[in-house]
């Protein structure tokens, strides 16, 4: 008896735990970004590679001795860094130099995540710092993009939307556009690789609908009257620069959305209400970044308005009790 | 379909797991009496029982052998008969020291003189369910005349009976469906009867068809005069089961926090609390056994027993032919809002439904996650049946700051488990819940 005793495991309830792990989700989000990758060596050879690959073991290396200086527990095995990694690359043009995504991938991994406290504990997304840390220190570097298919060597011509915001309609075609054959970052070109990891995503369960959904319903409104009622125009906003991209991979990040749904609603039609005034209105060609970055700062305050209130709590006396 | 009632609202959250009903078609086995039984005097929420016999007497089955003048407390039977060998302090499986009363049986089960109960009007009805001994067979304990004994400008307008079984391995109320479809009626009239109760909902998961049948046929007999009974078939899916959730489908009423069923109009009793209802006012007998389901990778021979309350949980264990292999964990109750215990050395009480014990090599769901820091993905929340988010209260329970733990609906919590089976994090957080009660119940002492 006593025997068994000392080999019972007594634990509070509940005993029975679901098979999803941290390091599953990450995953999943790693494999949703793969035919993203594919797509883009396609486009843009192997330039993908190399920057993706660097990008990655930087933020794994920056995440692991950053915890080792700071004396916290090694936590590479969560996988997140490699998804900031992949993420940040995926921001860049082919033609981006090595050294400048390594920075990058400092301001991403240490400023960003490890000096608030690592996962879970950020509160802006740490691949869209280092974006915005390379767009404002290598702005021509990061405003240049190769031409798909043909060569690594940046061009300045201008990107479909530089051209829609002047007014003109880009000359790549919307199949052309669809697939990913246009100037533009690694990871954003080719909107068909990002629907159908946004597809594994949401099979898997790892997000949901609200966000993506919501941030690209809400910019197809506005552009829809902005471009007074031009479907094609529409169609070009949403698969021009980093929209998508941003949408489903980025704007989800856990650590810095909403947990609840109307949070998640409010916070997508946000992030979607700045991206087109940016859009519109901004002297940037593109607003993805700073959009969602504006965001996530005001993630606390959706929270806190928009979190269900417990089960059964009467309306009226909730009202009373705050005044 | 005549009878057949469809849920007014679908509650938020909760989990889809494995049902693992393995013993569902195997009939319950009334479990050969053991030679001692050890009776707690503790065995409902509420006040203990004191002891009303001494060492040395004889009893027989059915003979009352605790009781106590407090309101909340349900007197207690001699499960067997022979002489009561000792009254000493034993613990629980809950850690609790309670008194306890044992019985060496004579083996011969003789049973005291059962009348059935006078019953005429809502007291006395009151007064027969007290004296019967019953406490709510779900699990929680809550002795059933307190229950059922309604405030007196409470306007109840609906019985719910709960045959949700929504706890994965547990077959125990499906068993009472289809083995005593008769008792559940006549409970279920006596109750609706008595409490002047006009409308009758049994709540059932889909899984259930064979269940589902009976107790369509039992909705379909009662109609015949009059159309009270509505059966209500709710998708299976963890914790429609719960009081509150069931309420909510049922007539789309949520109870306000801090407030009881009978707050919107409900009475909600178990199934098997029910049929021993109709069983007790036919025959009289008290509550000295009840039904268990005995199940888990590391027991032999899964089964559904019937057992005399007090008989000691390792003999359950051997009759269902010990263990396969060596335990990791023995659960009593269900494997989300069950107790892990620490041996087999505890009595069964009348609130105990299952016995499940699992093996290491469980590597499925019962393998616990390496613990790691919180992402905020907020699957805690979405699977929360209450709408709260648990992540934050951890924070707060972190800080101790009882006026935001208040705020953020931490009593409301049931302890159903979703949020700590969902949590890819590995977070033990119904700990963290009750860990965050506690502190809003310190400060309100202070």
């Amino acid at each position: 008896m006593s025997e068994l005793q000392q080999k019972l495991t007594v634990s509070a309830s509940p005993h029975f735990r679901s098979r999803q792990t941290t390091s599953g989700i990450m995953l999943d989000v790693i494999v949703a970004l793969v035919p993203s990758l594919v797509a883009s060596y396609i486009i843009f050879g192997v330039r993908t590679l190399v920057l993706s690959s660097v990008s990655v073991i930087s933020c794994v290396a920056f995440e692991y001795f950053s915890r080792r200086i700071m004396k916290r527990h090694n936590t590479i095995g969560d996988l997140s860094a490699i998804v900031t990694g992949l993420l940040l690359a995926f921001n860049v043009p082919a033609s981006m130099p090595v050294w400048t995504v390594i920075i990058g991938d400092f301001f991403a991994i240490v400023i960003a995540k490890q000096f608030f406290g690592g996962i879970g504990q950020n509160f802006v997304n740490p691949a869209l710092i280092g974006r915005i840390v390379l767009m404002s220190s290598f702005p021509s570097k990061m405003g240049s993009f190769p031409e798909p298919l043909v060569s690594t060597v940046p061009i300045t011509s201008a990107t479909p939307l530089v051209l829609l915001k002047s007014g003109e309609m880009p000359a790549e075609s919307l199949l052309g556009m669809f697939f990913g054959l246009r100037g533009g970052c690694l990871g954003e070109v080719c909107t068909a690789a990002l629907l159908i990891g946004f597809v594994y995503l949401l099979v898997r369960r790892v997000i949901s609908w609200h966000i993506p959904v919501t941030y690209m319903g809400t910019v197809a409104v506005i552009m829809l009257i902005a471009g007074k009622g031009d479907f094609e125009y529409v169609l070009y906003e949403l698969m021009a620069g980093g929209l998508v991209l941003g949408a489903v991979f980025m704007a989800t990040d856990y650590t810095t959305s909403p947990v609840s749904k109307r949070g998640k609603i409010i916070y997508a039609a946000g992030c979607g209400i700045i991206t087109s005034l940016i859009r519109i209105f901004g002297n940037l060609p593109e607003g993805v970044s700073f959009s969602i970055i504006i965001m996530n700062i005001l993630v606390p305050h959706i929270e806190h308005m928009a979190t269900p209130k417990p089960f059964g709590t009467p309306k009226k006396s909730k009202e009373a009790e705050d005044k | 379909m005549k009878g057949v009632l469809k849920p007014v609202k679908k509650g938020r959250g909760g989990v889809d797991i494995a049902h693992f009903k393995n013993t569902a078609e195997t009939p319950v086995v009334r479990i050969p009496t053991p030679k001692l039984v050890t009776v707690a005097m503790q065995q409902n929420i509420g006040a203990p029982c004191t002891p009303t016999v001494a060492v040395g007497d004889a009893v027989l089955v059915g003979d009352k052998i605790g009781d106590s003048d407090k309101y909340v407390s349900a007197p207690i039977f001699s499960s067997v008969s022979g002489t009561v060998k000792e009254i000493k302090d034993i613990r629980l499986a809950s850690g609790a020291v309670s008194k306890a009363v044992v019985i060496e049986s004579d083996g011969r089960d003789a049973e005291a003189d059962f009348t059935p109960p006078d019953v005429h009007d809502t007291e006395s009805f009151i007064k027969a369910v007290r004296e019967s001994g019953l406490v709510g067979l779900g699990g929680a304990g809550f002795p059933a005349h307190v229950k059922l004994n309604l405030p007196q400008n409470a306007k109840i307008d609906t019985l719910i009976i709960n045959a949700a079984e929504c706890e994965p391995f547990i077959t125990v109320d499906y068993r009472e469906c289809l083995e005593h479809g008769d008792d559940i009626l006549e409970g279920v009239n006596a109750v609706a009867k008595y409490l002047n109760i006009k409308r009758v909902i049994i709540a059932v998961e889909n899984n259930k068809p064979k269940a589902i049948r009976v107790l369509r046929d039992i909705a379909d007999a009662d109609n015949d005069s009059g159309d009270k009974v509505k059966i209500m078939i709710l998708k299976s899916r963890y914790p429609q089961g719960a009081e509150k959730m069931i309420i909510q489908s049922a007539t789309g009423r949520r109870i306000p926090p801090g407030k009881l069923p009978s707050d919107v109009g409900c009475v909600v009793m178990n199934v098997a609390s029910i049929a021993f209802v109709g069983r007790y006012l036919k025959t009289g007998k008290p509550l000295v056994s009840r039904s268990m389901t005995v199940d888990g990778t590391a027991i032999k021979e899964p089964k559904n027993v019937r057992v005399p309350i007090g008989t000691s949980m390792d003999y359950i264990i051997d009759f269902c032919g010990g263990f396969n292999a060596e335990p990791e964990k023995i659960v009593c109750g269900g494997p989300m809002m069950g107790m892990a215990l620490s041996g087999l050395n505890y009595p069964t009480l009348k609130g105990n439904n299952a016995l499940l014990a699992f093996t290491k090599a469980d590597k499925g769901a019962l393998a616990v996650k390496k613990e790691t820091d919180c992402i905020r993905c907020g699957k805690c929340h979405e699977s929360c049946p209450m709408g709260l988010v648990p992540t934050n209260i951890v924070r707060f329970a972190k800080a101790k700051d009882a006026e935001k733990l208040k705020h953020a609906g931490t009593l409301v919590c049931m302890e159903c488990g979703s949020c700590a089976y969902s949590c890819p994090a590995g977070k033990p957080l119904v700990q963290h819940m009750r860990l965050a009660k506690s502190i809003i119940r310190e400060a309100q002492v202070k």
